[in-house]
């Protein structure tokens, strides 16, 4: 009777949370842990700009062309700054600009694929819930959005719309709600025919709440997926508009406004003005599309071998 | 027998799914009453109409399918003219679902408590404390140990019964009228069954709830039910009291049934089974969907039999045993 009591009485472990549990799983690849370590250093690099950056790039008054176009490792003419990257023409420190320049970069991608996921969600789980006609036109809208190369119909839509922070994140979300749309359409029509939402309608929710709180959860996991490596997607495709001079306006240079920059002296030697931006976009890229990949293993566990 | 008004009237239901290859009459002119507080036993082979009789009954049956009736009465309100919204307030409320399958019926990304506080919160104004408190005691009453604890748990953490106990739960938390349970113990351990059997039945008089609970298995109603009806190929083909029913069918179907159980035959005697299998829905016989079946058929079974009824019962037989 004792000895029944105190197994009675043993309390239950508790469970650890999921999200530990997914982030256990993910940082067991060597390669997600350090994709992951890495997107987390840019991503601090980028929010810190301002306090690390040896310069401000952007403000005339510490830039000097006294210092235009000198090699890395370089002192500046008055001894203060050692321009560790090299200096561009305008006497500006690359690793500087590209601090500043990681900066805009992800936040627009960020923002970019945010609203993108937002609209596309919104509008793919509207197609699934209601069928029929309204999903047979909207999904005829997405087929053709995606039968058009992205990046045609983003130069196209800057072409017309010009330069911009608003009309470069307008077309990034234009040329990506698409992806998102299909793919929440897809999981949601899954999701639908399982008997918990047969219970939900049965419990009397209305039809919008179980859309919205018990099926999109459900989704979320290839959504997840999908955004992660829509915003490497939207970094790449800001970076090529900003490249031919029609996305980011110059106030506001991305990593791509910077490889432009130096492109020009590229045989003349001066590589370091269009090479360590480049270098710096494909660590940011690479790092997310790994996290992305590991992201699919590790939420497939069928896939996780 | 009927004493009072009736809980729930359902007068020629029918419910028919439009195919390309044609009309197929899943439920086929259903009508029964159920009293307050009694539980009706809905008996049938799979493919007999009863789980659409269940969805038809909650108006949860999709498109292809068509839902007609001459009347379904609830608490003396016509339910067949009832509007979408006003579905709404009813489901989860005064008339409650508990689906077939245990282990799906719970969303897996929202924990238990989240769960049942949501049934609550959505048909009554209560704040979200009390709300939990109402759902501790269901999980209480349905029998599961450290319900406090349980609210936090996700439906994986939980096993095949306790989630069955949980999605039963969720069905009384606002103290419905009336319950339709789909097959809900089907896929349990029997021991499990019998323990859920029980505890359904002493909900049902403790709170005066009518349950209607369909089954395939005659010997898991015939202790619980008040009532049966025996389904074949979508029509009720007998209907009556669960102690007459069983002790003298009138409906060879039934007698088959009956014949096919195990219980009260010596060891080593032999079990008769019903020759032949269900006919598809799309190619009934043009007389008793039985007929090719009976041991009993003879030229008259040609015909649709009538729905005869003597002494509170009732039977589509037209050579009744």
């Amino acid at each position: 009777m004792p000895a029944a009591l105190a197994i009675a009485v043993t309390p239950v472990p508790p469970a650890p949370s999921p999200t530990r549990l997914l982030l256990k799983r993910f940082l067991a690849s060597p390669v997600g842990a350090v994709a992951l370590g890495l997107l987390l250093l840019l991503a601090l690099l980028a929010v810190a700009a301002p306090l690390i950056a040896p310069q401000n790039p952007y403000d005339l008054a510490t830039v000097s062309v006294m210092n235009s176009d000198l090699v890395p490792g370089s002192r500046s003419e008055d001894g203060t700054l050692t321009f560790l990257l090299g200096s561009d023409a305008a006497g500006r420190d690359i690793l500087s600009a590209i601090l500043y320049g990681l900066r805009i970069s992800i936040g627009v991608g960020i923002a970019s694929a945010l609203i993108a996921l937002l609209v596309g969600t919104a509008l793919g789980l509207v197609a699934a819930h209601f069928g029929g006609q309204v999903d047979a036109f909207l999904m005829r809208i997405v087929d053709l959005q995606l039968s058009f190369p992205t990046i045609l119909v983003a130069l196209t839509l800057l072409a017309t719309l010009g330069q911009g922070v608003d009309k470069t994140l307008l077309a990034l979300v234009i040329v990506q709600w698409a992806y998102y749309a299909r793919n929440v359409r897809g999981s949601a029509l899954v999701e639908r025919r399982k008997e918990y939402v047969e219970a939900a309608i049965g419990q009397g929710l209305p039809a919008l709440r179980v859309m919205f709180v018990h099926i999109l959860p459900n989704c979320m996991a290839p959504l997840l997926v999908t955004a992660t490596l829509q915003t490497a997607h939207a970094i790449t495709l800001e970076a090529t508009m900003s490249f031919l001079g029609i996305g980011l306006p110059p106030t506001e240079p991305s990593l791509g406004l910077l490889i432009a920059n130096g492109f020009e002296y590229l045989l003349s030697n001066k590589y370091w003005v269009s090479i360590y931006p480049g270098i710096a976009l494909v660590l940011l890229v690479g790092a997310i599309n790994l996290v992305g990949d590991r992201l699919r293993a590790v939420l497939n566990p069928r896939d996780d071998q | 027998m009927s004493s009072g008004l009736p809980l729930l009237t359902v007068d020629g239901l029918t419910t028919r799914f439009r195919m390309p290859q044609g009309a197929v009459t899943a439920v086929n002119d259903v009508s029964f009453e159920l009293q307050p507080g009694r539980i009706l036993g809905l008996v049938g082979e799979s493919g007999s109409g009863k789980s659409v009789t269940a969805l038809s009954l909650l108006n949860l049956v999709d498109k292809p399918g068509q839902v007609d009736a001459r009347a379904i009465v609830f608490k003396g309100e016509p339910l067949h003219r009832a509007s979408p919204s006003r579905w709404n307030a009813l489901r989860g409320d005064r008339i409650a679902l508990v689906s077939q399958d245990p282990m799906m019926s719970l969303n897996p990304v929202i924990r238990i408590g989240e769960q049942l506080v949501e049934t609550i919160r959505i048909h009554r104004r209560l704040s979200a404390a009390d709300a939990r408190r109402i759902a501790i005691d269901a999980l209480e009453r349905v029998g599961i140990p450290a319900p406090v604890e349980r609210m936090q748990a996700w439906p994986h953490e939980l096993s095949g019964g306790m989630r069955q106990r949980v999605a039963i739960a969720n069905a009384l938390v606002n103290q419905p009228d009336l319950i339709i349970a789909d097959e809900p113990t089907t896929a349990l351990d029997v021991t499990i069954q019998a323990q859920i059997l029980y505890e359904m039945k002493r909900l049902a008089r403790d709170s005066g709830t009518a349950l209607i609970w369909i089954t395939h298995d005659l010997a898991v109603v015939k202790d619980l039910a008040d009532e049966l009806c025996v389904m074949y190929a979508g029509r009720i083909v007998e209907r009556g009291p669960v102690a007459e029913l069983i002790r003298a069918p009138r409906h060879p179907y039934t007698r088959g049934l009956l014949d096919s159980l195990p219980h009260g035959r010596s060891a080593g005697g032999r079990l008769t089974p019903i020759r032949g299998a269900a006919p598809p829905l799309s190619r009934l016989p043009a007389g008793c969907a039985f007929a090719p079946r009976c041991p009993r058929a003879a030229a008259a079974c040609g015909e649709p039999p009538p729905l005869s009824s003597a002494g509170g019962r009732e039977f589509r037989c037209v050579r009744p045993l």
